[in-house]
């Protein structure tokens, strides 16, 4: 604006938009590069990570802390794969395709390397409720049990877990230091902050400031840590009291999609209930405008439903929209 | 950034120290009482503080060593100044051994139990401090002193050695090597503290005043001392003569020079050299001065001895590649150091001696070893945790604030300056083809007079051995370690090995950190091994599953090993450390995990320890 601009009294008619919306212009292709997976040529576009390369083949990898939602930090080491050239492993999730690469995914270094990481793991935290690493487990012949032979036991993560409010539980037991519900909490999704991991080597854990309990922290209960969690260590209330009363039953679950009733923003729920009790909110992790991700109201803000309407019978407003 | 802070408030003495460093808070946002009418419509403390993060570790040790540890209420303050949301704060301050988040007495005693200071009687020191006034640990002791054990402090060559802090006002420190209780208590109540703080380079350098030394010359001599002596002894002139001669001939000289990094990796120093003048700016230079590898401490040594010829050559280094600004990264087991480096930067900027190059910065690290490898060492810098960075990218595309950056290590940028007057070439004609130039060894352990030997590359551990006077001890030498914990222990068959990098590779040894330390027919070889697992259990960053489990599991199998609870012989016993030492080695992110093993390894290929039959 120039100064005889300013000096001028505003206009305050509102522009109409005059002529068609403008099309966006068409996408470059990206360049693409072949690499060679198992003996297998495959040619994907520049960026992609080995880990791409290896899901386009059907090659089944294990990932601990990685997650499409999320900036890598190729922390687990449970995806490595060997790399022709390379004097080590190079971890799949992180480590971008390059032209003429050759990787092997299942010789016999790599599958040591993944059974000890997954062996460590369940030497170290409890993993009774991660199905998905137990199948791995059996995949690599893992053995967590030669750690604690004879009489000394290994050290663990084994702790009592935190209950410091009605929705969600920090059973830290189970965790991996797989650093996504930082991440989750970080610059990848919320931008709260509340947990950080502290402490170093074995001793390194996921805590908040002086470990002081969740209403005295940051937090803002969007839940978005508890979505990303592997093993079950962030676990909603509701999930962890069935499970404590020995009543977590999934033939009695079921699961729908719906909509948040909230906001204006239209979140896509997936309802999880049991003998029609929500135990469990999340969003498709593919949903384009959630990621996965909710507001406390969404994840948490289902006590209505079941509840009476208006002081009635227990059955009035009985079923959650997302059991029909 | 929309922080949340729990109540807790700082004292006035904590407020002090925090803004002692970075003046007085000018809005409430950023931690001042008063409330601007201005900050009822703004708030730019994310943004503002996003910038200041990089102050984060010189602000908890300014309250550390004003208070002792570090309370809610300061770390609270702390993060409202600099914008950084209190958990993560917490999670770096709980990231270093030096900070305690929890009360403690005024005057910490460090005591090193690492491996020299074992062989050199720290078991007896310890009991006899068991039994002294100085409590072990604790919150709170009656004469304000504690002890506490610590990995190596550097001082080897007067093991078994003590490292004394003192917080408040006026925080002070002092080493007692070699250590007693008596001598700790007296540093304790700071008699005879001032003697001690200025403790004798010199004698850290047996070959002191020999002559013919490239790197040691000048340490114990008045032109190590001072500027002004340092001018008078040529001082300076390699800077003049990089300037005069251009970028492109000083890069050129370090390539000639066939020059390859004392840190540790053996990187050709040229290369980085040249790798960082290619890349476009801005663009940092480090000086790698964390040295916590146990049994080193040769860049102390040129620290405090030789401390103007660093700065030089760390000027030289960020001309010649175009960095705008230096830092030097200092352990902060390193007091002493950081004086003198500290001084002779302050000399020569007030001379007007950087003009040609760029300023430079001291960062004390807070002890953590890892904050040695360059990319945990950025982190670190950056005021994040200590935990090192997969690669590629490399620091010389992707380092400092993710710029372009040139790591070296103290040692290597020592040996720039006579590069340069003497031309690459020279250079190079020293040494063997392969491993070029002069080299400092840091002999300690069971050796008649330990301390920092400077010797061309290709000089034998023997001939090492017998220039620091031969074995101690019991005279008859058991094994010797190399290259430090992450080396090799040699079988005295293979001392007559030249110590260069192509002979060390070939007998499956390192050069690593210059390390010789020979172990008498006393020691039990397997209690080092267990103090070596156990260092690397506890300097793990923990960020890698195979690292912070992996060494975790192999200290706990070598204490069965070392109890009799099992016994090599077993082969899954043997099959299993063979399996945790595969995995770390092949699936760590770092230097750390790779090397975790390669001593145990080592050890047991030539050693009939625990029941195993050595080869
Ligand atoms: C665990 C670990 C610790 C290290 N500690 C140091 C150190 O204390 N000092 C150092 O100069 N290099 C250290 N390094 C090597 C650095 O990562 C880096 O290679 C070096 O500073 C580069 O300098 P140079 O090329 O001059 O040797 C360490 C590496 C690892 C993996
Ligand atoms: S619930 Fe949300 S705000 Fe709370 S810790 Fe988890 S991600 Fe962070
Ligand atoms: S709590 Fe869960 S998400 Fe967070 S680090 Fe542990 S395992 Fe990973
Ligand atoms: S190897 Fe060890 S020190 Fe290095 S990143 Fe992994 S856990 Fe950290
Ligand atoms: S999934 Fe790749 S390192 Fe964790
Ligand atoms: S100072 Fe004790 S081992 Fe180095």
């Amino acid at each position: 604006m120039n100064h005889r601009d300013a000096d001028l009294a505003p206009d305050l008619t509102v522009p109409v938009p005059r002529g068609p919306v403008p099309a966006a212009p068409p996408g470059t292709e990206r360049p693409r590069v072949e690499i060679e997976v198992d003996g297998k040529t495959i040619s994907v576009e520049e960026g992609a990570t080995l880990l791409d390369a290896c899901r386009r083949l059907g090659i089944d990898t294990p990932t601990v802390c990685y997650l499409e939602t999320l900036t890598p930090v190729n922390a687990c080491r449970a995806c490595v794969v060997e790399l022709e050239g390379s004097r080590v492993l190079v971890p799949a999730c992180s480590r971008k395709a390059e032209q003429g690469m050759s990787i092997r995914t299942d010789s016999e270094r790599v599958r040591l390397s993944r059974r000890m990481v997954l062996e460590f793991l369940a030497s170290g935290s409890d993993l009774s409720i991660s199905p998905e690493l137990s199948d791995y487990m059996e995949r690599y012949g893992a053995e967590p049990s030669r750690y604690g032979e004879g009489g000394s036991e290994p050290a663990t993560v084994e702790q009592p877990a935190k209950v410091d409010n009605e929705l969600y539980v920090r059973d830290y037991a189970k965790c991996v230091l797989c650093y996504k519900c930082v991440e989750a909490c970080g610059t990848d999704a919320q931008n709260t902050f509340a947990i950080a991991v502290a402490g170093r080597g074995f001793d390194a854990h996921i805590s908040t400031e002086f470990d002081v309990d969740l209403p005295e922290s940051a937090c803002v209960y969007c839940g978005n840590c508890i979505a990303v969690c592997p093993t079950g260590a962030l676990i909603f209330k509701s999930e962890h009291d069935l499970r404590q009363a020995g009543q977590w039953d999934e033939d009695r679950q079921r699961e729908a999609d719906t909509i948040c009733p909230y906001c204006g923003v239209g979140c896509t729920l997936t309802v999880r209930s049991q003998d029609n009790q929500i135990v469990r909110v999340t969003s498709p992790l593919d949903q384009e405008v959630t990621a996965g991700n909710l507001c406390i109201k969404g994840r948490f803000g289902w006590g209505f439903v079941g509840a009476p309407a208006d002081g009635g019978t227990e059955d009035g407003n009985g079923s959650c929209g997302a059991e029909d | 950034m929309d922080l949340h802070f729990t109540p807790d408030a700082p004292t006035d003495t904590e407020r002090e120290a925090v803004d002692s460093l970075l003046g007085e808070p000018d809005s409430n946002w950023t931690g001042g009482d008063r409330l601007l009418a201005s900050d009822l419509r703004t708030s730019q403390a994310g943004h503002r503080g996003a910038g200041k993060r990089h102050l984060l570790l010189p602000v908890l040790h300014a309250i550390s060593d004003r208070c002792g540890w570090i309370s809610r209420g300061a770390l609270n303050y702390c993060c409202r100044r600099l914008g950084v949301p209190p958990a993560e704060a917490y999670g770096v301050a709980t990231f270093y051994d030096m900070f305690s988040l929890s009360p403690r007495p005024p005057v910490i005693v460090r005591v090193c139990d690492d491996i020299a200071c074992i062989a050199k009687g720290f078991d007896g020191l310890s009991d006899d401090l068991a039994s002294s006034a100085i409590p072990e640990g604790g919150e709170s002791s009656p004469n304000g002193v504690i002890w506490t054990r610590s990995p190596c402090l550097g001082l080897c060559e007067r093991a078994p050695a003590a490292l004394i802090s003192g917080a408040g006002e006026q925080p002070w420190h002092a080493v007692s090597a070699p250590a007693t209780p008596v001598a700790i208590e007296r540093v304790c109540h700071r008699e005879g503290r001032a003697a001690e703080a200025g403790a004798e380079v010199r004698a850290s350098v047996p070959q002191a005043g020999t002559g013919g030394l490239r790197l040691l010359h000048r340490v114990g001599e008045p032109s190590g001392g001072s500027l002004q002596g340092y001018l008078r002894d040529g001082g300076f002139a390699a800077l003049d003569l990089a300037v005069r001669n251009g970028r492109e001939w000083v890069v050129e000289q370090v390539e000639a020079s066939n020059l390859v990094g004392r840190g540790g990796a053996a990187f050709p120093t040229g290369r980085k050299w040249r790798a960082v003048l290619g890349a476009k700016g801005p663009k940092y230079a480090v000086c790698n001065a964390d040295e916590s590898e146990p049994g080193t401490f040769k860049d102390r040594v040129l620290m405090e001895g030789d401390p103007y010829a660093l700065v030089e050559a760390l000027a030289i280094a960020s001309f010649a590649t175009g960095c705008e600004r230096a830092y030097v990264y200092i352990r902060g087991e390193y007091p002493e150091s950081t004086e003198r480096m500290a001084g002779a930067i302050e000399d020569c900027e007030r001379e007007g001696l950087l003009a040609p190059a760029c300023p430079i910065e001291i960062r004390r690290g807070a002890g953590a070893y890892i904050c040695g490898e360059e990319t945990a060492l950025f982190n670190s810098i950056e005021g994040y945790r200590g935990e090192p960075r997969n690669k590629p990218p490399y620091p010389t595309q992707s380092g400092l604030f993710r710029r372009p950056t040139l790591v070296n290590n103290v040692e290597t940028l020592a040996n720039i300056p006579g590069i340069l007057l003497e031309g690459g070439a020279a250079y190079a004609a020293m040494g063997t083809d392969v491993s070029s130039g002069p080299k400092l060894f840091c002999l300690s352990g069971h050796i008649l007079r330990p301390g920092v030997y400077e010797a061309e590359f290709g000089v034998t551990v023997r001939e090492l051995i017998e220039m620091a006077g031969g074995v101690a001890g019991s005279g008859q030498v058991q094994a010797v370690l190399v290259g430090g914990a992450a080396g090799a222990l040699l079988h005295p068959g293979e001392i007559d090995t030249p110590f260069t990098f192509e002979a060390m590779r070939e007998i499956g040894a390192t050069v690593g950190s210059a390390v010789v330390m020979p172990f008498d027919t006393t020691v039990d070889l397997g209690a080092m091994l267990v103090r070596i697992a156990e260092f690397f259990r506890h300097e793990s960053c923990g960020q890698c599953v195979p690292c912070r489990v992996g060494t975790v599991r192999q200290h706990e199998l070598l204490q069965r090993l070392q109890s009799g609870e099992v016994r090599l012989g077993s082969e899954q016993h043997r099959t299993l450390l063979g399996e945790i030492s595969q995995v770390m080695r092949d699936a760590s992110i770092c230097g750390l995990g790779h090397t975790a093993a390669s001593a145990v390894d080592s050890a047991l290929l030539r050693f009939p320890i625990w029941g195993g039959s050595a080869r």
